[in-house]
């Protein structure tokens, strides 16, 4: 059990790695970038997890974080794939270029 | 642990019947299509049947994870039946597109499988797999066509936003559990009714990010601006499935998880999130309104209708009373089987004249197609909410639950959403009627999808003539 670092600290750092990720998602316009903050976004969640977790001593926190990774990693094969079909059809993975429909 | 196997019998079947028997046929079976599409037709018919059987089996399995019975193994059928219309429909459609792939198919039951997980959750770690079961299966399918750029920018644009609403969901899971040291919903309902939250805060900022989760989920207000341009660019079966089953499944989740959450009559922080989820609900129904007035495509034009749709649903939970959640179950189905109906009969349509999704192609249509037309036309009344169709039944419902816990000006909103609505839907059946048709157009037969569209309109009539039906299988949970 560390006592040495309080629980804020965690969740300060993972909020701020959230914010990060949001910003990005926000601002930035190459479909890579912008699944890169995803991913950034989903850490800092697993940050939290993590540090809730180990302060309360109830190991569902931890277990849960599993999920996260599995499945960040499933949409990662998933998202690639896409933004890979993209490239193919518009030789672009800008998104402010695929504007076919009304954004 | 116990398990409680006949109750969990149907999320037992499709799973087996998904990931062991499928991907085997698959794997070793060439030129398979047929086969698979009746295997997985077959597999939904078998677990709806093991759903009907189990309905009374009530209680929990898997270490208290997944509920069983009544409510869930109502859902279990809804989406089983969802998932072979949609494929009735699916496949006659890309057919024609030369299209037809048996991962189709696949996906669909996998987006069943995670739909299915969704409705039977206790723990928001089955809810989070089932969800991200359900959207990772939606993005591939939203981009099926894949040498077609609009079918491709739909399944990005459904791919970003839909990831960075994951983002914002698991986010607010992981507050609820630092709130209340628990991914139970009894526990973190006992947490929040009896006030004894580890961290109040947390709790809080964790309801907020869970309703930004929902309100993605269903294309409400103030995160449907992907749902237009989804909808719009993927295949129009696709459309079908995932406007009607995918909304379904997030009601059929968020539902108990808001009634843990937000439960009546504790006050406080609850009361304002209740007031606004509300103003959500208000703003989503008449920005989806509006804004689907102003459409010339048809598609979009049901697009824009499925999110004002969304703010109608989320008066159920709004009020928050038994009755309300009985009103979103009924809604639901009747929501399901019109806007499934009208996205196929568009989706025929569509392969009759190529890019027929304009309104101006509908002109004359009940000269060409009476029977066509009909339906189109009782859907549109049944959206519109017009007796006696099923619509009908499910807004007098929620309008009545949000009266009942004293949203009035909310009911009036919706009412004057609803008066604007009618503009558009009867728009069209003028169109299909009063109007003559600008040329002589070929027909098809629709093959497959007309089951698909002859069970929805008949589903929507018995549900609007005998509401009862359905409110007497709800009232025994």
């Amino acid at each position: 059990m560390p006592t040495s670092i309080p629980l804020d600290y965690y969740l300060i750092l993972s909020a701020v790695l959230f914010v990060t990720g949001v910003v990005g998602v926000i601002t930035r316009r190459n479909a890579i970038v912008i699944f890169m903050s995803i991913e950034l976004m989903l850490n800092a969640v697993n940050l939290s997890m993590v540090a809730f977790s180990a302060y309360s001593g109830d190991i569902a926190g931890q277990m849960f974080v599993f999920f996260i990774m599995a499945v960040a990693a499933a949409e990662a094969a998933v998202g690639l794939a896409i933004v890979l079909s993209l490239f193919r059809n518009k030789q672009t993975v800008y998104v402010d270029e695929v504007n076919l429909m009304k954004w | 642990m116990n398990i409680d196997f006949f109750g969990s019998l149907p999320l037992v079947a499709i799973w087996l019947a998904l990931g062991a028997i499928g991907i085997v046929i698959q794997a070793f079976v060439r030129n398979n299509t047929k086969l698979v599409f009746g295997y997985y037709v077959g597999t939904l018919a078998l677990t709806a049947f093991l759903a009907i059987l189990s309905s009374g089996a009530k209680g929990s399995s898997f270490g208290g994870m997944i509920v069983l019975g009544g409510y869930a193994a109502y859902f279990d059928v809804l989406f089983c039946g969802a998932g072979i219309l949609a494929m009735l429909a699916a496949r006659p459609y890309l057919d024609r597109l030369n299209a037809e792939l048996d991962e189709f198919y696949t996906l669909m039951v996998s987006a069943v499988a995670g739909m299915m997980l969704m409705a039977h959750a206790s723990n928001l770690v089955v809810l989070f797999v089932g969800v991200e079961l359900m959207s990772i299966s939606f993005y591939v399918m939203a981009g099926f066509l894949r040498t077609d750029i609009k079918s491709v920018e739909s399944a990005l644009k459904y791919f970003l936003l839909g990831a960075f609403a994951t983002g914002f969901l698991v986010y607010g899971m992981a507050m609820l559990y630092g709130g209340t040291g628990s991914l139970d919903y009894v526990e973190i309902g006992k947490a929040v009714s009896n006030g004894t939250a580890t961290y109040p805060m947390f709790l809080a900022i964790g309801t907020v990010l869970m309703a930004a989760g929902l309100s993605f989920k269903v294309a409400a207000f103030p995160f449907h601006q992907w749902a237009p341009d989804v909808y719009d660019g993927a295949p129009t079966v696709v459309t079908a499935f995932m406007s009607t089953a995918g909304k379904a499944a997030a009601f059929s989740a968020f539902n108990p998880v808001f009634a843990a959450i937000m439960p009546d009559g504790v006050g406080g922080i609850t009361d304002t999130m209740r007031l606004a989820l509300a103003v959500m609900a208000a703003v989503t129904m008449l920005v989806g309104n509006i804004t689907a007035i102003a459409q010339t495509s048809v598609k979009r034009m049901l697009a824009f209708s499925s999110v004002a749709h969304a703010g109608y649903l989320m008066m159920g939970i709004v009020a928050g009373t038994a009755y309300g959640h009985s009103a979103i179950v009924f809604y639901l189905t009747a929501y399901m089987f019109m806007q499934m109906g009208s996205f196929v009969i568009v989706g025929y349509l569509e392969r009759e004249q190529g890019d027929g999704s304009d309104i101006e192609n509908y002109s004359g249509l009940s000269k060409q197609h009476p029977m066509l037309a009909a339906m189109m036309a009782m859907f549109m009344f049944s959206l519109a909410g017009i007796p006696p169709f099923a619509g009908f039944f499910g807004k007098y419902m929620l309008f009545y639950a949000a009266i009942q816990s004293g949203y009035t000006w909310l009911t009036i909103v919706a009412v004057a959403s609803s008066v604007i609505s009618v503009y558009f839907y009867l728009g069209l059946i003028v169109k299909m009627y009063f109007t003559d048709a600008p040329g002589k157009k070929t027909t098809f037969a629709t093959g497959t999808a007309g089951f698909t569209i002859a069970i929805c309109s008949v589903a929507i009539l018995l549900l609007g003539i005998f509401p009862w039906l359905l409110t007497n299988i709800i009232s025994t949970w």
